[in-house]
């Protein structure tokens, strides 16, 4: 099978995958089959899908290494919810659709911008560099956080930094957080928000911006003599992953009544990059799929009660030494090829 | 298509003001490249040093020299991979002076490498296309939300993808991975990739290292066809001397940085330093 063909059929299956994904959750939801804790988790997953395929972006794509995920995902989680209370109090008429979809771009914004402030200087370092730089930025992001306090008086939106003393009434308080945040996070703004970026994942690494990404990641100075602009690329790569990191951020935090800035730690991005490294590096698919089992897995083993962990760490550990053993893919690719080979003798036959 | 232009061995090299020649059917226009007391030293080593050379338009030229003589590093100074710690740097008559590699392949030069550097988990096709980035364009949102120019733009790039590889007989491996590709190929692909930036000067870096003698002969054939049909200089690194001597018309030889010979093959071969350079000085008989 020619390359062009398996990019084709992986881009088709991934899409076929979701929206079956999704059409069975629905099915499920309307004769009432799913358990309410598993309900509780689909928005939750299709953030974390977009998570993981938007760092695989950086990580698998662009050939980064960043440990700071989480920390895009925190700033629009919480510019969304700023905005979506300010859009509630002064356009009251809005519907809770249109708030959403407003607080998920105005997240995608805000981390977008994070992404270019924090691109310029990260992105000048190579490989374990980066990866620190990374790390501490995530960091640096959540302890801003911890300082910024947003009010709502009628509605003016006041503002302060480092002075937890404002009028009105607090939508986000400094290291208490967002509370009272009205839940308007729906699945199927979940489920759509999951297409877009596949869709802009997709069609961005079959176009010329991507294979640019690819070939600096393949071999910098081969691509800089072709006259590839490396750190225009380098940055496209980081600052779409960080957009897109920052509308799930958005949906995700309008899924709670109260939020801390201290759940986007780094244990929260190292668990995205979990999910990507388990689902393969560059393979959307893969980050899809282990992003939705290895979210769902600890809460199904939650009756393990504190064993919960340990059985995680050695199911990740399994996959892991199984993935990579020759002896496993030897026999996953004899079945593979001796299932293809049938369907060449059918092709003769027609 | 121009005319092809007539063997090395009927070309005629004439002065170029200074102390280069050129081929005489290049005088009276810019030479592609100019290097002027180019030199570079690494903490203290002069690895080059006073490296004058002009290439013609449409010259094959060949830079020979004994192992570590400082060939790979030239190339490197005309990239612009080092920056020259003296002399300047022209190409097309531009000073390429605190230039980057990308810059100064926009000013139309592109090479090949030595330890061949392809983009091994992408398609053939697909390297070609990274070549042809600056040729065929379309921006990032044209390409994320497949707007017609997309469309357009991706079949003239599939178009031109593969007729540069045609010129290697390739098209039919576009689809293939090219890390996978045998080792002569790859370096085949390489020199399409450069070709696809749509240079004025190309620099292969042992283009025929690795190849049979039955290989390097068609390579030669190749290389004078390249020139005759994009009408583009050339300048190779190479130790095949059948294929120097064979498709050169003006030859720099270098040793320990220095230039210690140019001319044509004729001259190149009877000059006593270069025989003293590859082969040593004879022994006195009573030494």
């Amino acid at each position: 099978m020619s390359m062009k063909k398996k990019t084709f059929l992986m881009t088709a299956v991934t899409f076929a995958v979701v929206i079956a994904a999704f059409i069975i959750c629905q099915v499920l939801i309307e004769n009432k089959l799913m358990s309410r804790a598993l309900r509780g988790q689909l928005i939750p997953i299709c953030c974390y899908i977009v998570m993981a395929v938007s760092l695989n972006l950086t990580v698998g794509i662009s050939g980064e290494l960043s440990l700071g995920h989480a920390g895009f995902m925190s700033i629009g989680a919480f510019s969304g919810i700023v905005l979506a209370a300010w859009l509630k109090a002064r356009f009251p008429e809005l519907s809770d659709l249109a708030r959403l979809l407003m607080a998920i771009v105005c997240g995608g914004l805000f981390s977008g911008v994070a992404g270019v402030l924090i691109g310029v200087p990260v992105l000048r370092l190579r490989g374990d560099y980066l990866a620190i730089v990374t790390l501490a930025f995530g960091e640096i992001i959540r302890n801003i956080l911890n300082l910024v306090y947003f009010s709502l008086e009628g509605a003016t939106l006041h503002a302060s930094f480092n002075q937890p003393v404002l009028p009105g009434k607090f939508v986000y308080n400094g290291p208490a957080g967002a509370q009272g945040v009205t839940k308007i996070a729906t699945f199927e703004v979940g489920f759509a928000l999951v297409l877009f970026t596949l869709l802009v994942v997709f069609n961005l690494v079959n176009s010329r911006s991507g294979r640019a990404i690819k070939a600096i990641r393949d071999n910098r100075i081969a691509a800089e003599s072709v006259g590839i602009n490396v750190t225009k690329y380098k940055m496209m790569a980081f600052v779409i992953s960080a957009v897109l990191a920052g509308m799930a951020g958005a949906l995700f935090g309008l899924n709670y009544s109260t939020l801390q800035a201290s759940k986007f730690n780094v244990d929260a991005s190292i668990q995205v990059l979990v999910f990507v490294v388990l689902g393969g590096l560059g393979s959307i698919l893969g980050s899809v799929i282990s992003a939705t089992v290895l979210y769902v897995l600890p809460e199904m083993l939650r009756e393990f009660a504190q064993y919960r962990m340990l059985i995680y760490a050695v199911i990740l550990i399994l996959v892991m030494v199984l993935g990579n053993n020759p002896t496993l893919r030897g026999i996953v690719n004899r079945v593979g090829e001796s299932l293809r080979g049938k369907n060449r003798k059918g092709d003769k036959a027609a | 298509m121009s005319e092809p232009i007539k063997h090395r061995s009927t070309t005629k090299m004439v002065p170029y003001p200074s102390e280069s020649i050129v081929p005489e059917r290049d005088l009276g226009k810019t030479p592609v490249l100019e290097t002027r007391h180019l030199g570079i030293d690494f903490g203290g080593l002069k690895a080059v040093e006073d490296f004058n050379l002009t290439i013609g338009r449409t010259e094959i030229a060949g830079l020979i020299g004994p192992n570590g003589a400082g060939k790979t590093t030239v190339f490197n100074l005309l990239t612009k991979v080092y920056e020259p710690t003296t002399g300047t740097v022209l190409i097309n008559g531009r000073d390429t002076k605190g230039m980057n590699i990308v810059q100064a392949s926009h000013l139309g030069i592109a090479r090949t490498f030595q330890n061949i550097r392809l983009f091994s988990n992408m398609t053939v096709e697909e390297n070609v296309r990274v070549g042809l980035h600056n040729q065929v364009k379309y921006d990032m949102f044209t390409g994320i939300l497949r707007l017609p120019r997309y469309w357009k733009q991706e079949k003239k790039q599939h178009e031109q993808a593969l007729e540069l590889l045609s010129l290697f007989d390739m098209q039919s491996l576009a689809d293939e991975v090219s890390g996978s590709l045998p080792y002569g190929m790859q370096r085949r692909l390489e020199i399409v990739r450069a070709l696809a930036t749509n240079p004025s000067l190309l620099l292969l870096d042992e283009p025929a290292a690795g190849m049979n003698p039955h290989e390097t002969e068609e390579l030669m054939e190749t290389i004078a066809r390249i020139r005759d049909q994009f009408q583009i200089a050339i300048l190779l690194i190479e130790h095949d001397m059948s294929l120097v001597m064979g498709v050169c018309e003006g030859i720099c030889v270098l040793n320990f940085g220095k230039v210690i010979a140019k001319g044509t093959a004729d001259e190149i071969q009877s000059n006593p330093l270069v025989i003293e350079a590859y082969l040593g000085k004879r022994k006195e008989a009573n030494a």
